[in-house]
């Protein structure tokens, strides 16, 4: 049985490393391989939309592997390669939207969201402290106060 | 009271966020912006002639009078939708309609494709690479550009041109760039 589980286990981490680059794609400098690999695991596929385009066995998206692998090689860096794909397809095609006045709320609204909630409850809290004492016009118990009633929570838990 | 109000606040953000997605889930997501490239110059290319032909087509052919730009396939199911509109569009020259072929599995299919179905363009380019494609930011085809005079990209339209988007946006727009 474990030795069957082992089989399945290392079978299916096997088939996480499938990906879409063939063979014939390959640079032959494994530097300039690595840099390619790094870019086009953040390009989007324009077809397939929630694959990169290292992932994605689609016509265009093989498509993108090779120029970015041919930009690449004539020299350019991994951001002019990035700038270029933008520049023809707009943000949508990085899998991370960059930080823009336009993506603020999708940034940084989680955590404003979180931010108001932990205030408001602090509010919350803090006011219905304050009501408790103000309502009942009550000073907390003094010690005196406290004997006394424990001693008559006692008499009527305990009738011995 | 106030506390009240106070706890339907929660209430109401989910309001807003329910309108709000609900109107995302309208939109269909294969549509991505289709303005990236207006008015940006288009790109040097130069293409090599379908099969059996001499011409291809290069980026310096269009220039020089407002034009259509289309992107298309063999393989297109949907190119063959608007085909009989481009077909009339060179019958009665209307606009020097310029194609992009791509994706081809086998070159010869474009010849038999246009054999059967006719030639709509003014002269055909093959982007065997797909540099040419990505340059101009393609998803599918077909797709349809407007060219001005400069050989500045005006309009980008997605899928097969209807008589809708011809007489509403495209038509005018040629008018227009004509005038300039």
């Amino acid at each position: 049985m474990k030795k069957f589980l082992f089989v399945l286990l290392t079978a299916y981490a096997l088939t996480g490393a499938a990906l879409a680059v063939e063979p014939d794609e390959i640079l032959k400098d494994p530097a300039l391989e690595a840099r390619a690999r790094e870019v086009s695991q953040d390009i989007r596929c324009v077809v397939c939309q929630n694959q990169s385009i290292d992932d994605s066995n689609s016509g265009i998206a093989k498509k993108m592997r090779v120029l970015v692998r041919d930009r690449i090689n004539k020299g350019d860096s991994n951001q002019e390669v990035i700038d270029y794909l933008v520049s023809r397809y707009g943000d949508f095609v990085l899998l991370k939207p960059p930080v823009k006045i336009k993506t603020m709320a999708l940034w940084f609204g989680p955590a404003l969201m979180f931010v108001l909630g932990l205030v408001g409850i602090i509010f919350y809290y803090r006011r219905r402290a304050k009501e408790t004492v103000e309502t009942t016009g009550a000073a907390p118990l003094s010690a005196a106060e406290k004997a006394r009633l424990k001693a008559l929570m006692n008499e009527e838990g305990n009738p011995s | 009271m106030k506390s009240r109000i106070f706890f339907l606040i929660p209430l109401a953000a989910f309001c807003v966020l329910a309108i709000y997605f609900a109107l995302g889930l309208t939109k269909d997501p294969s549509v991505l912006d289709t303005d990236v490239l207006d008015n940006h110059p288009m790109g040097e290319f130069k293409l090599v002639a379908v099969e059996g032909r001499s011409e291809g087509l290069s980026a310096a052919d269009i220039k020089g009078h407002v034009s259509l730009v289309n992107f298309f396939g063999s393989w297109c199911v949907a190119c063959l939708q608007e085909h009989p509109f481009l077909l009339s569009l060179k019958e009665k020259n209307v606009i020097p309609v310029y194609g992009i072929d791509w994706d081809e599995k086998n070159p010869k299919d474009v010849v038999r494709w246009l054999d059967r179905h006719g030639d709509p363009y003014t002269k055909i380019g093959v982007d065997a690479t797909g540099e040419t494609v990505i340059d101009w930011g393609i998803t599918g085809a077909p797709e349809t550009f407007v060219v001005d005079k400069q050989g500045i990209i005006r309009y980008k339209h997605i899928g097969p041109i209807t008589r809708r988007s011809w007489e509403k946006t495209l038509w005018p727009l040629i008018v227009e760039l004509r005038k300039q």
